[in-house]
């Protein structure tokens, strides 16, 4: 079935797209410019690790660019880095993906998100995502010509996603349930026995599970489930996985999809006329990272749980209620206790007390009436954020 | 058991916390250790800070720090002080002392004589061409050069030394000092 467009846009012809007209651009522009005119500013807004990537990855990426590793790969990627792929997920999930059908090395998950809505969607299909959830979820799924379904997840219950809920949504159209936990932004994780439940009804619908899995490896206190590893679920998973969170590598856009051969051969084949290959550089990084950086991993770990529970502890303190996230490295408190809005306490709070903070609205409606304060910032910076964030509370309770 | 532990006698830091929190398995006495990492890395962190970051009880925190100040596993809090940002002259030098060992002390007896000078910053028994290394520390390079003519080098069973100035400290225990890697992140990101 074609896309029914509106009728005006079918009788004239636009300068871009209808297709691209459907999607907005990032709701926080506005709040970026005014924070990028300030001075001083103390970020809890920020997506990615405050450490640059370990140094022996870096230097393997020096040196395979000094013996000259600068031309294209594979358009899977180089069949080292899928070895070392499938080797990691045998180990951490006893899941076994044949590299040289299986398995895809993507320029990060966003690619491979977008891979996987237009390989599995056609004009109308419908995917169901939590809300709130990662900014590019809507966008990546109507660029495929598919039709966002979001179920509203709630703080009280940690924004985990319920399968009730999710079974009261599915309709004959629904063609796929992307989720992504650890969440950002809310830092929220979902136990196998509540993945279980999700992986049930995706069977008994037959609906396929993409699952973006970026923050695996940061979850503390807890082992994280892989929803492939669920039984039953391997065939029906599109699992999306990458380097830039755990290995601090968000700058080299390197990630990877597994799945069965018949799903990545078609992501392979979007790819290949599309982004071709992931960058070279980023893939030999990549390699040293499986090889040698799970010590790296460990330590940058340890550190994101030490300023978790310092973030946690603090916002409650200050009246800032917000559940202990188990994953990535975000803390989604409440701000009702202010009477403002998710944006307005955002905006205010930088304007007055410098101190930026993502509105939660950016991730879906369900967001409203609370901020993502990312933690992946110094312990003197939380400090200090906290400390502003509660002159700024008591003001305005 | 490791060699140095056979000369320094000491007991092996766990043999020391681990009677406090024994019966309560090896994962607590892991956590445990995290209060020390913390501790290492910054000594200023207080206690209710350290209970914060690794969710471990105040009181056992406390318990555990003052355990490890009497046994002299934490040895002292000390400040990293780059003096020639301070404008103060500093020189270094690593020595290489050669050294007789003797019959009953072995080697101790001569390192004990060289530790004891303060212009020793650093002693350590080494494997290789020479025994002691010795970092010394001084207002110039004239006094580092009495330190060792006058002092180190007559002590009886002092070979020989060779001295290495340091000209430039690049990272000290740990901490890269010539330059700082800046992590240049937007402000912003989702």
């Amino acid at each position: 079935m074609p896309p029914v467009y509106p009728a005006q846009l079918q009788t004239r012809r636009n300068t871009t797209s209808y297709r691209a007209s459907q999607i907005s651009s990032s709701g926080i522009r506005k709040f970026f410019d005014l924070l990028s005119s300030m001075g001083e500013v103390v970020s809890l807004g920020v997506g990615e690790p405050d450490f640059v990537t370990p140094w022996h990855i870096r230097e393997a990426a020096i040196y395979s660019l000094g013996r000259g590793d600068t031309m294209y790969t594979s358009n899977s990627g180089l069949l080292e880095l899928r070895q070392e792929v499938a080797s990691y997920l045998h180990q951490a999930y006893h899941l076994d993906y044949d590299p040289q059908v299986e398995l895809i090395i993507t320029a990060g998950v966003s690619e491979g998100l977008d891979l996987a809505m237009r390989a599995i969607l056609d004009p109308g299909d419908e995917v169901i995502l939590p809300d709130p959830a990662y900014v590019a979820y809507p966008p990546c799924i109507l660029l495929a010509g598919g039709i966002p379904v979001p179920i509203p997840t709630r703080g009280e219950n940690q924004f985990k996603l319920k399968a009730a809920d999710i079974e009261a949504r599915i309709t004959d159209r629904t063609k796929a349930i992307l989720i992504g936990y650890p969440s950002n932004p809310t830092g929220a994780v979902m136990s196998r026995e509540e993945l279980a439940q999700i992986a049930k009804l995706a069977r008994k619908n037959n609906i396929m599970v993409v699952s973006d899995e970026i923050y695996a490896q940061l979850v503390y206190g807890i082992e994280h489930s892989c929803f492939a590893s669920l039984p039953g679920m391997r065939e029906n998973t599109i699992l999306l996985g990458g380097f830039s969170k755990a290995y601090a590598m968000t700058g080299w856009r390197i990630g990877y999809a597994a799945a069965r051969a018949e799903i990545i051969q078609v992501m392979t084949k979007i790819h290949q006329y599309t982004m071709l290959c992931a960058p070279i550089m980023a893939q030999m990084a990549a390699i040293e990272a499986l090889k040698f950086g799970e010590a790296d991993v460990q330590q940058m770990r340890q550190e994101y749980d030490r300023r978790r529970r310092v973030m946690v502890a603090g916002l409650n303190d200050i009246g800032m209620a917000c559940f202990e996230p188990k994953g990535a490295f975000y803390t989604f408190p409440a701000v009702r206790g202010t009477g403002l809005t998710s944006e307005e306490f955002a905006e205010k709070l930088l304007v007055e007390e410098k101190v930026a903070v993502v509105p939660g609205t950016a991730f879906g409606e369900c967001g409203e009436g609370h901020v993502r304060c990312c933690y992946a910032t110094s312990l003197a910076n939380i400090e200090q954020a906290l400390e502003r964030m509660s002159r700024f509370v008591d003001r305005h309770r | 058991m490791s060699s140095s532990r056979r000369l320094t006698g000491a007991k092996p830091f766990f043999g020391i916390i681990l009677p406090l929190y024994e019966e309560r398995g090896q994962g607590v006495i892991k956590l445990m250790k995290e209060v020390f990492e913390i501790l290492e890395r910054d000594a200023r962190t207080t206690v209710g800070q350290i209970s914060t970051m690794t969710g471990i009880p105040l009181a056992e925190v406390e318990q555990a720090i003052k355990k490890a100040e009497e046994e002299r596993a934490i040895v002292k809090y000390k400040t990293v002080i780059d003096w020639e940002k301070l404008g103060e002259e500093q020189v270094w030098a690593l020595i290489e002392v050669r050294i007789q060992p003797q019959r009953e002390v072995g080697f101790d007896a001569i390192a004990g004589h060289v530790y004891r000078f303060p212009q020793a910053r650093s002693v350590y028994l080494v494997s290789g061409t020479y025994e002691l290394a010795v970092l010394v520390c001084g207002k110039s390079m004239q006094e580092i050069a009495a330190f060792v003519a006058q002092k180190l080098a007559p002590l009886e069973g002092v070979q020989r030394t060779v001295t290495h100035f340091i000209l430039k400290r690049y990272k000290e225990d740990g901490e890269i000092l010539a330059e700082r890697e800046e992590v240049r992140r937007l402000p912003l990101t989702l």
